[in-house]
């Protein structure tokens, strides 16, 4: 089947697509963006998270044929017009120590990005429950929940 | 000798050793461009999968692939008669097949292979394939592997190894005995990036291999002996490494998609789901733990006994050496008089068992850190005491015999980490402090708090004799009016930082701010394996001979073309300077149109096989300590466990990142509690009941509880910048401490590990 849809705001079509194929799927292997990631593929882990309509999914629980006519956008999305500089959430994840592998940071950028679009100055509890859905093997969590707080501050200007 | 505390400043300074410097990956991962294996694409790529045996042991009576080989899409359909060269792979023992040819010796043991050009076609098409297996009694508990009439899993026996430590008086007396039989369950690495490659086809009967690994080289000499192939035609690179912590040392995609596209002329692609990936690599090996520890009325230790078997199961992977550590290692950071340790690594029909983090001291930690907290309770001591007054201090010998020639601060670990301040009591009226949380199982009244300390030690690098070495190649040379360094080695980044390190350490020699690590491949020398908390202490040192080797020419050329004499110069800020500091001449004009570049092989200090009647030597090259505190509230009603603080104390020597350093602590401390409350590879009758994430479990964030991180610095004299390893400790020292907070606050023996509801409620 062929499955257009609105990928960080430039309209894409997929041709000859499976019906079992997930979002996921299409996004890695037709339109070239590999960022979401396949860790589990099976909604545990948060890797492939991304916003569809403005809401935060894991893109391997939806099917590439639910996003028609829909609006997606990924990790390689949240940096600045034409790629040029990176959101805050993403700097904060460089600079607070918050990547060891990598494997979980698009989903967690993503996943923090919504965090911090709805709730501005998150207390610990909220960014918690908020990235509870996100696994990550390398880094204990400890310097995550730093770059989220560090990148509320530099949000709120502070 | 200094202690420091690292606040973790947030500078970047100069990106030198001792400094934060940010990873030189982190952009790219932050965006999602960066590649790992499972990204990786081709023109014309077809995509590989692998049929796997579903029984734990049977004979292969015949396979059929005509209805596979049909299927509209496959390109190819492999089994064990398609293997060119040796059908065996191993990373110590050549023992276990590519493709099974007439035995299956586990579940999930590879078969046969499908090429196609989308991966459900492939995996459609595996289905397909008709195997006859005739189904054969398995054994599947390994504390019968060495029974006369158990079932053989090689033609040598069951017995991989058996580890004999005997020193000090046999059976002596002592006036206080304490004893415990601890059984530690499988765990699993969980690395989030599954096992992936793409495998490229040269048209000439060569390949390139881009794959996730730890170890090049010892991929390499494998999947050449089974290709038939020289290395000069096998030549690999390492993609993208989503984690790896021990699961990454074995094969797993690499010969069957080098085999796919030799067969079919075309690149392609392997990438496992997270259920094959349980099936695809290694695991912990469970671990069956009988102790007894002697000692004097005042604590002081007399004698250790311990009897260990550990499950390898179907093939040999890196049993014999996890045997080694969990014998040699296997008393603690401790000092005993008199020890009599017997470790079996066996084989049975459950999944092989090789490397993970901690790597043979993890499963024994439990036990030993269990018995010690007993002793203490049997000789009136608290367990910081008891630990303070028998831990291992510099210039000791430890039970195989060997000197700790340098720092071992056992005593000054746990009383650090027990003057932390306590967390404050739960908050009763937020239900998110409790454990059980938000599910509305509890207003807290059977909620207690408990407190529980370890303490543990760790070898460095590869130990029992073992060539363990590093090769490093560095190139100085000017690129758009600057000096640039660059960094070659085979050495595997799989997220720790060494890309970050060894970026350092050429900045640090040869003064140039610019440097960079060249992608790591096999056309330069072996770097050794990622693993044993060994690469920033290897191919560290490896590099920074690299860099003197580069910097001595470059100072050389100085000195002739400066005509002055070459004693005294040194490099710093891109210019050769004067003993005095004054600037002789730029770097880059020293250079001029010239590379400067050197290759060198590094080696640590040599460790020596031990006795086998015996087992004394010195086996080890370096100890790396760690001790860990943990908080716990649990409901001893429900058998809910809250962490409320995992604080812990670690020598690193030197910490060259201190940022980095922390955040290996916090991530290796995460995997013991996840061992010690959660995490279990359940394996009933040689099958995986819990192959996903959805049923084995991992620590969440919710999970974790804030740690506090005391970084000790007392460098080691014998190692580059005085670095000691630091990766594997926390993971060894975390989840007992955890275990014995558990103990503490519901008061039972808790000797299965990880600790289920049921064994905290008695039900």
């Amino acid at each position: 089947m062929r499955v257009t849809v609105t990928v960080n705001g430039t309209e894409r079509t997929a041709d000859d697509v499976w019906p079992g194929e997930s979002l996921l799927y299409l996004l890695r292997e037709r339109l070239g963006l590999p960022g979401a990631k396949n860790a589990c593929e099976q909604g545990e882990c948060g890797s492939c998270t991304v916003y569809l309509d403005g809401e935060v999914v894991c893109s391997c629980l939806v099917a590439a044929g639910q996003v028609a006519g829909r609006e997606v956008t990924t990790v390689e999305g949240l940096t600045g017009a034409g790629g040029a500089g990176l959101h805050p959430v993403q700097q904060a994840f460089v600079d607070a120590g918050a990547v060891q592998c990598g494997f979980c940071t698009p989903g967690l950028v993503v996943a923090a990005h919504d965090l911090l679009a709805r709730v501005p100055e998150p207390a610990d509890p909220e960014i918690r429950e908020a990235l509870a859905g996100n696994l990550c093997r390398c880094t204990g969590y400890e310097k995550i929940l730093d770059a989220v707080r560090l990148a509320a501050r530099r949000q709120a200007g502070r | 000798m200094t202690a420091t505390t690292t606040a973790a400043p947030a500078t970047t300074g100069t990106g030198r050793i001792g400094e934060n410097a940010v990873r030189p990956d982190g952009t790219l991962k932050v965006t999602g461009e960066f590649a790992y294996a499972s990204d990786l694409w081709h023109d014309d790529m077809v995509w590989g999968v692998t049929l796997r045996s579903p029984h734990p042991h049977a004979r292969i009576r015949g396979i059929d692939v005509a209805e596979a080989l049909a299927v509209p899409g496959v390109t190819a359909v492999l089994t064990a008669d398609d293997v060119p060269g040796e059908n065996a792979f191993g990373l110590e023992h050549a023992d276990q097949p590519v493709l099974a040819a007439d035995v299956v010796r586990y579940e999930g043991e590879p078969v046969a292979l499908v090429a196609a050009d989308h991966p459900e076609t492939a995996r459609r098409a595996a289905r397909r394939i008709r195997v006859d297996y005739e189904v054969l009694p398995a054994l599947t508990d390994p504390l019968r592997a060495l029974d006369g009439d158990a079932p053989q899993v090689h033609p040598g026996g069951n017995l991989v190894r058996h580890l004999r430590l005997r020193r000090g008086e046999p059976r002596p007396e002592a006036p206080v005995v304490v004893s415990l039989d601890v059984e530690v369950g499988m765990q699993d690495q969980a690395f989030l990036g599954p096992e992936s490659g793409l495998a490229v086809p040269d048209g000439e009967g060569g390949v390139d291999l881009y794959v996730a690994t730890q170890w090049l080289h010892v991929d390499q000499r494998q999947v050449c002996l089974a290709l038939g192939l020289p290395p000069e035609r096998v030549r690999l690179t390492l993609a993208g490494v989503g984690g790896a912590f021990g699961g990454r040392e074995d094969l797993s995609v690499h010969v069957h998609a080098c085999l796919l596209a030799l067969r079919t002329g075309r690149p392609v692609k392997m990438s496992y789901g997270r259920e094959e990936s349980f099936y695809g690599h290694v695991h912990r090996h469970p671990a069956w733990m009988t102790y007894e520890f002697g000692a004097e009325r005042d604590g002081t230790l007399v004698h250790g006994r311990a009897r260990t078997v550990l499950d390898g199961g179907a093939y040999a992977s890196s049993t014999a050496a996890v045997v080694g550590n969990a014998g040699t290692l296997g008393l603690g950071p401790y000092r005993f008089g008199s020890v009599e340790v017997d470790v079996y690594g066996v084989f049975t029909h459950n999944p092989p068992c090789g490397a993970m983090r901690g790597f043979g001291c993890v499963q024994t930690a439990f036990a030993v850190e269990a018995l010690m907290d007993r002793l203490a309770e049997a000789v009136g001591l608290d367990p910081v005491e008891i630990r303070r007054r028998n831990g291992l201090r510099e210039g000791d010998r430890n039970i195989t015999g060997q000197v700790v020639d340098s720092a071992a601060p056992v005593a000054e670990l746990v009383e650090r980490v027990a003057a932390m301040p306590l967390p404050p009591p739960a908050d009763p009226g937020d239900p998110r402090a409790r454990p059980g949380a938000v599910g509305n199982t509890t207003r807290g009244e059977g909620v207690r708090r408990g407190v529980g300390y370890a303490v543990t030690y760790k070898n460095v690098g590869f130990s029992e004799g073992f060539d363990d070495y590093s090769t490093a190649r560095v190139r100085l040379q000017v690129t758009a009016g600057e000096p640039v360094a660059a960094v070659h080695t085979a050495a595997a980044e799989v997220g720790q930082g060494l890309v970050t390190v060894q970026q350092q350490i050429a900045r640090t020699e040869l003064g140039v701010d610019r440097v960079v690590v060249v992608p790591a491949d096999t056309s330069v020398g072996s770097a050794g394996s990622t693993s044993a908390s060994r690469q920033t202490y290897v191919t560290g040192g490896a590099v920074r001979a690299a860099c003197e080797a580069v910097r001595a020419a470059v100072l050389r050329r100085a000195a002739v073309a400066l005509d002055v004499a070459v004693d005294g110069l040194r490099l710093d800020g891109g210019k050769v300077l004067a003993a005095d500091g004054a600037v002789l001449a730029a770097l880059a004009d020293v250079l001029g149109d010239d590379a400067v570049e050197e290759t060198v092989e590094w080696r640590h200090r040599p460790t020596h096989a031990i006795d086998p009647e015996t087992g004394q030597g010195d086996a080890h090259v370096q100890f790396a300590f760690s001790a860990h505190r943990a908080v716990v509230d649990v409901d001893v009603e429900l058998g809910l466990v809250k962490v409320v603080a995992l604080d812990t104390a670690q020598d690193v020597g030197r910490a060259l990142n201190p940022d980095a350093v922390v955040g290996q602590i916090h991530g290796g401390s995460a995997q013991g509690l996840g061992l010690a409350l959660m995490e279990e590879v359940v394996v009933t009758d040689g099958h995986v009941r819990n192959p996903s994430f959805t049923d084995y479990l991992l620590p969440t964030v919710l999970d974790m509880p804030p740690m506090r991180v005391e970084v000790l610095e007392y460098a080691d004299p014998h190692a580059p910048y005085g670095v000691r390893g630091v990766g594997e400790p926390p993971t060894i020292s975390s989840g007992p401490a955890v275990a014995a907070a558990v103990r503490a606050a519901c008061g039972r023996p808790l000797t299965r590990l990880p600790i289920r509801p049921e064994h905290i409620t008695g039900t």
